[in-house]
């Protein structure tokens, strides 16, 4: 592979990866919004209820 | 207790049922085909700004749209769109957000189940010492309905119907049990099914198991930067409209999965994640796959060539083929893995097509899931039937031509202008922002309200009227004559009618003719679907009235 092809692959293929990798992570480690939010599951977990109050 | 509503089980859940969405099989065919046709390095960086110009303001809105229908309970884009603008025929453009998923579900479930079947000659050694004209004579009867290997007959609708079944049930389940399911599974299982035939297809030495050259010679084509042909308003039409089709925006899907999330929750997190997932399967995944393959064994001048044909000949009549030549059992896993692969991103795909319908029969006419989800099962299986039968005759392309290629665009250029300009910016940039859980660029607020729109305006106008070989240069000169491909002469059948103009063999003709009645007949079909949807979205308005008076 040429230079500038190598150079383009790597910082394209690096950024879209690492941009993929850093969102997930972010919604991961986001805590979930108290209930009632958008989504079902944990919607019987007591310690969430709590916060909501 | 918690009253268990429709809707979605949690937020990884809903991120990865919108990646499946958007991750179809465009992402491993279309995706390199646009790419080597429009010359490999030239394309890549018009793809990337246009991602970022079009393709995640466009997200935004979307996501935003369908959060904002959502609070008034409308799962669908007629009536999202409806309380969005003030002009009553605001509702009758939503008909585009039902009308484009019926219609392309009708034949991405065909095509669905071809991947389903191939996936099954894969492992059962069906393409186990056929040459490349004899894998590309497989596919041709198989699509002709010929009896194959296994000895069904009419095996492409036995798979449809199987494929059609399994769509249906799967969404009769409701979002959280049935669609958010599958894509918990399928793009964990494509991802990683992507990854072991990249790693493979990428590292092809010349010389061993039949190659002709290193598959890096594809990468290299593909990834150096051309910056002489990357300015032609061709490339940067074919990159705009690669990024439409790879996140299913301009459809309603988007617009229907985020109705469910409620005001308190972010969206612009959310729509970031699902829509960079689609890229990271498009440009990490499927860029190393069918190019660098295809070059390794065809050379770039073969495989330029048969990109001409189109993504689904070079995938399903060349692919198998290549697979091959690694050797009988790791060969048949490769093309198995690879035709899972492409099968698991095209039913998450399809899914989605199904739940506008299904939101729009509930909320309006109070129908129950499943009478709502078995609806949409029939109205595909008659859709698609004359696209199974009729195919030689083009009914398939006219499909995809008119609700997966025109109609897109169309909806999403009207979208952004309601959403920026009739719903207003202002209000549209609080509705992104709102509880958003990442800091959205100011920059975007300019572009949604200016960019966005005039370039979705230029991407129709030039599909309307394409210069003949792309040639704008000639066209700005005065000298515009429209190529075929263009919008307008495809509606006047150009292409075909100048084939029977020279045709002098009376089969040849008799053929042409067949083929300018079932394409004239299968446009009639989908202009009545939409009308006929534009009338149920009439009655429903007239229903809604009745209830307020009363």
């Amino acid at each position: 592979m040429n230079i500038s092809a190598l150079i383009l692959m790597i910082v394209t293929v690096g950024t879209v990866a690492g941009v993929t990798i850093y969102l997930f992570v972010k919604v991961l480690r986001t805590p979930p919004n108290p209930e009632p939010d958008s989504y079902n599951a944990n919607d019987d977990v007591e310690e969430r209820q709590k916060d909501s109050e | 207790m918690a009253v268990q509503n429709e809707g979605w089980g949690s937020r990884v859940g809903l991120i990865l049922a919108m990646a499946g969405n958007a991750v179809g099989m465009s992402n491993f065919l279309r995706f390199p085909v646009q790419a080597v046709q429009n010359g490999g390095g030239a394309f890549i960086i018009p793809y990337l700004v246009c991602f970022l110009v079009i393709g995640v303001p466009l997200l935004w809105v979307e996501w935003s749209m369908g959060r904002v229908g959502g609070k008034y309970g409308h799962h669908s884009t007629p009536f999202i769109m409806d309380t969005m603008g003030k002009n009553r025929l605001w509702k009758y453009i939503g008909v585009f957000g039902i009308w484009t998923n019926i219609a392309i579900a009708a034949y991405y479930c065909y095509l669905e189940s071809w991947t389903l079947s191939y996936m099954f000659h894969s492992i059962f050694g069906s393409f186990e010492g056929l040459d490349q004209n004899e894998v590309a004579s497989f596919f041709d009867n198989y699509i002709n309905l010929g009896t194959s290997t296994f000895g069904i007959p009419w095996e492409p609708v036995f798979f449809f119907l199987i494929c059609l079944l399994l769509n249906t049930y799967i969404l009769s389940k409701g979002l959280e049990k049935g669609v958010e399911k599958v894509a918990k599974i399928g793009v964990p299982l494509l991802i990683v099914f992507g990854i072991f035939i990249a790693i493979k297809g990428s590292t092809i030495d010349a010389g061993e198991e039949g190659a002709i050259f290193d598959s890096l010679d594809g990468l290299n084509f593909l990834w150096t930067p051309n910056f002489t042909d990357m300015w032609s308003p061709s490339v940067w039409l074919a990159a705009a409209g690669q990024v439409f089709f790879t996140l299913s925006i301009g459809m309603g899907t988007v617009h229907c999965y985020a109705s469910y999330v409620k005001a308190k929750d972010d969206i612009a997190l959310s729509a970031m994640s699902s829509g960079w997932m689609n890229e990271f399967v498009e440009v990490v995944i499927g860029s190393f796959i069918l190019i660098p393959i295809g070059v390794a064994y065809l050379g770039l001048d073969g495989l330029k060539e048969l990109v001409n044909l189109g993504a689904l000949s070079l995938g399903f009549k060349t692919l198998p083929y290549l697979f091959m030549q690694w050797g009988e059992v790791f060969g048949a896993i490769s093309s198995f893995l690879f035709f899972s692969l492409l099968f698991f991103a095209g039913i998450t795909s399809s899914l989605a097509m199904g739940t506008p319908w299904i939101g729009f029969l509930k909320d309006e006419f109070n129908w129950r899931h499943k009478p709502a989800a078995w609806s949409f099962g029939l109205i595909i299986l008659v859709l698609a039937l004359p696209t199974i039968f009729f195919f030689k005759y083009g009914v398939f392309d006219e499909y995809d031509y008119w609700a997966g290629t025109v109609s897109l665009v169309i909806f999403a250029l009207l979208e952004s202008i309601l959403f920026a300009w009739g719903f207003g910016i202002t209000r549209g940039w609080e509705e992104i922002t709102a509880n958003a859980e990442i800091k959205v660029p100011n920059i975007y607020k300019f572009i949604i309200k200016f960019v966005t729109p005039l370039l979705l305006l230029w991407v129709f106008i030039g599909s309307l009227v394409t210069p003949e070989n792309g040639d704008w240069e000639a066209a700005f000169q005065g000298n515009w004559v429209l190529d075929d491909s263009s919008i307008i002469k495809k509606l006047m059948n150009s292409g075909i009618k100048n084939e029977l103009a020279i045709a002098t063999d009376p089969i040849k003709i008799e053929f042409l003719q067949n083929q300018l009645f079932y394409v004239n007949a299968s446009r009639i079909l989908l202009v009545t679907v939409f009308i006929a949807f534009a009338v149920l979205v009439y009655l429903a308005y007239k229903r809604r009235m009745k209830k307020i008076n009363v």
